[in-house]
């Protein structure tokens, strides 16, 4: 566990809605898309937090205003104390050396016209202070090489490599600038299984040499319980619940939570007989027309008349030390 | 709370782990054909009492499996050279039973199903030797006619991405129901109440009303659904689900799985289900066949495989699943990546990333071997109490 230190990020009710508009010669506004709608939580430095939840629940695009690739629509998001949400582009870029990206598919995140150096190279000419001119080479052996790289590939194409490989050369280009925060949007979800360990013990072993924090989005439930510190669990761009891992793997007390947790596949056929699914109907509501009070309300099994009425806030209940989003919170454990 | 992995004691430099203990498979749940207010499905309305197709094949005779593909050959022809993607695959399937295919992208687990359905590009693919014996019947040798009858309606597929497996220009009903119209030949109102009816069978709510929408109007979950009804609509005696839920959630997965555990039950079909996910196969499999590089290394049943997995490669696989109920640093990993098709190492292919590899393993290439029981093989040279005395 990380020493409580004071949070390297911290994110106050960040929203982004993206608009929804008819017409083509004078397009008019109808609607939004609440993609992300009041999301707050703390990143301290050396830590893991793990965002998880159903695709089209805001994670990605979360992460996306953090890097603050989309304009974010309200909020604050304060990085070592300068707001990202407000700063301008001369300040933002010297603050993005910070804070830095490892993306999804590492077939199309890497420019297939580039050689690995000048990839791993390129943060370099945006932020030349980062690495004298004529020590990049070295520099970028060096980043190969922490990232379990052969050097001599350093002149070699993205299409000669395999997708762990790719995806390594993904993190060594997050790495070049020595930022303190990385933001891995699904980073081993295009990975085989065996191959996807070596990219999660290695991001792992860059956490322990570097001290970097990470936020760890990720749909699979069991690689975000096993590289993070504290979990997030988002619904319709909202977090539900949050808390450290064991917190909300062991003792889930919001329905959402518990239900994505007992739908996680157990790799062990003698616990078929342990497991109770709870089966949740329906789909995931359109985030352009979210249902009124507690967003999972159209879905859970213990709706009542005032979860249409009344938002639940995301705060500390009776029934186990962590905030959870729901009027009745209970605790239900899912894992055995 | 941080407890061992019970995988890891089969994998050299780990500690040893607790027992798990056995426990009885529970029963599937089938829901029952005599039950009046089912509906659905099997309800006879104008459209079902139609004379089924003179295609079925008679009931395999006993001691033959309903489908048996034995030493399956398929190569590709590329600019690199031949690749050599399946190399001698041999599974067999049985009515009731759910078959997993287990392998890592690249091992050649799609082109067999694609080899077996028939629908295969050839060029560049070409089947270079091999039986698929379906009912007693080569499906290889028979004539294009005859493959034809057998696609679609003794065997049926459900591809992984449906958004892409739909006609976005046709409304799915018309796509469920196609087969009928064009090799049962019923009318468009009865095609149109049939496709209603497969809808319910797959739990697709207000059936009636969207029988008429296009795929892009359905999500994820339902548009597999929509997918799964249409390889049913023939009532197939084997089913092959090619990856059905990993474009899914795992809300959304675990009710697809669900449908077709009940389905398969309900209907005693034979299902393949093609998948990496090591999860879903201990959920939902009775027996396993776990192919690397294009051959298959080793065949068990469910939880023969789980609790004592006989090939190195299996046990490297089981070690590295992140899992919910086991949290801890340093997940086991499996060195160096699958080989390239077209460069399969000499010997066994899995040499190069195996802990246990020797000599032998670098020149011969190991044959699937029967261990103990009937229905237990391993393509390693060395039999799994070698490779346990080897870790102490």
């Amino acid at each position: 566990m990380p020493v409580l230190r004071e949070p390297i990020l911290r994110v106050e009710n960040a929203v982004k809605h993206f608009p929804i508009s008819r017409g083509v010669v004078l397009p008019k506004k109808v609607g939004a898309v609440k993609a992300v709608d009041g999301v707050s939580f703390e990143l301290r430095p050396g830590e893991t937090l793990g965002l998880v939840g159903e695709s089209g629940c805001g994670k990605s695009t979360l992460a996306k205003l953090l890097m603050r690739l989309e304009t974010p629509t309200a909020g604050r998001a304060y990085l070592k104390g300068h707001d990202l949400f407000r700063m301008r582009s001369g300040d933002l870029r010297r603050l993005r050396r910070s804070m830095q990206m490892v993306m999804q598919d590492p077939y199309t995140s890497l420019n297939p016209r580039m050689t690995v150096a000048d990839i791993v190279g390129e943060p370099f000419d945006i932020h030349p202070e980062a690495a004298p001119k004529g020590n990049r080479d070295q520099a970028v052996r060096e980043l190969l090489d922490q990232v379990g790289l052969s050097p001599e590939h350093a002149n070699r194409y993205p299409h000669q490599f395999s997708g762990g490989q790719r995806q390594r050369i993904g993190i060594a280009r997050a790495l070049a600038l020595r930022p303190e925060v990385i933001i891995c949007d699904e980073p081993v979800s295009a990975l085989d299984v065996s191959v996807q360990a070596q990219v999660v013990n290695l991001l792992e072993r860059l956490q322990d040499e570097l001290g970097l924090a990470y936020i760890f989005i990720a749909h699979d439930l069991s690689v975000v319980r096993h590289i993070s510190d504290r979990i997030a669990v988002m619904y319709l761009g909202r977090i539900v619940e949050t808390g450290t891992s064991d917190q909300v793997y062991l003792r889930p007390t919001h329905p959402y939570t518990q239900a994505l947790l007992s739908a996680v596949p157990v790799p062990d056929p003698t616990a078929r007989a342990r497991r109770q699914i709870i089966r949740l109907t329906g789909d995931v509501p359109s985030p352009a027309d979210p249902p009124s009070g507690c967003r999972f309300r159209t879905r859970c099994w213990k709706a009542q008349p005032r979860c249409a009425s009344e938002e639940p806030p995301l705060s500390q209940r009776a029934v186990d030390p962590h905030p959870s989003a729901c009027h009745y919170a209970e605790l239900h454990q899912v894992i055995a | 709370m941080t407890q061992p992995n019970p995988y890891q004691q089969q994998w050299p430099g780990q500690p040893a782990a607790q027992q798990w203990p056995e426990q009885p498979a529970p029963a599937p749940v089938v829901a029952g054909w005599d039950d009046p207010n089912r509906g659905g499905w099997d309800t006879p309305t104008a459209a079902w009492s139609t004379p089924p197709s003179r295609a079925r094949v008679t009931q395999p005779r006993s001691g033959e499996h309903l489908l048996d593909v034995r030493d399956l050959r398929v190569e590709f022809d590329t600019r690199d050279g031949v690749a050599r993607v399946v190399n001698g695959v041999s599974f067999h399937v049985d009515p009731g039973e759910t078959l997993a295919i287990l392998g890592e992208s690249g091992s050649g687990k799609s082109v067999t199903a694609q080899a077996v359905m028939g629908i295969l590009d050839t060029p560049p693919a070409v089947v270079r030797g091999g039986q698929v014996l379906f009912g007693g019947e080569d499906l290889l040798t028979v004539s294009p006619d005859r493959r034809r009858q057998v696609r679609g309606q003794e065997i049926a597929m459900v591809f992984q991405d449906a958004l892409s497996a739909l006609n976005p220009v046709f409304p799915v009903g018309w796509q469920i129901s196609e087969a009928l119209r064009s090799r049962r030949g019923i009318g468009k109102a009865d095609a149109r109440r049939r496709a209603i009816e497969l809808m319910d069978m797959v739990q697709i709510p207000a059936s009636a009303d969207r029988v008429d929408d296009y795929p892009h109007e359905f999500s994820g979950g339902m548009r597999q659904r929509v997918m799964i009804a249409m390889a049913l609509a023939m009532r197939p005696k084997v089913l092959i689900a090619d990856e059905p839920t990993t474009a899914l959630d795992v809300t959304v997965q675990a009710q697809i799985m669900d449908l077709l555990a009940t389905l398969r039950a309900e209907l005693e079909m034979a299902l393949i289900l093609i998948t990496h996910d090591l999860g879903v196969v201990a959920d939902v499999a009775d027996r396993i066949t776990v192919m690397y590089a294009g051959r298959v290394v080793e065949q068990a049943d469910v939880h023969t495989l789980y609790a004592s997995p006989a090939h190195p490669y299996t046990r490297g696989l089981l070690a590295s699943v992140p899992r919910l109920d086991h949290r801890g640093h340093g997940l086991h990993s499996i060195s160096g990546t699958p080989p390239n098709p077209t460069a399969i190492p000499d010997g066994c292919a899995f040499h190069p990333r195996c802990p246990w590899a020797q000599q032998m393993c670098r020149m011969t290439s190991p044959a699937l071997t029967r261990i103990g029981r009937l229905d237990r093989a391993s393509a390693c040279h060395f039999p799994p109490e070698a490779l346990d005395a080897r870790l102490a």
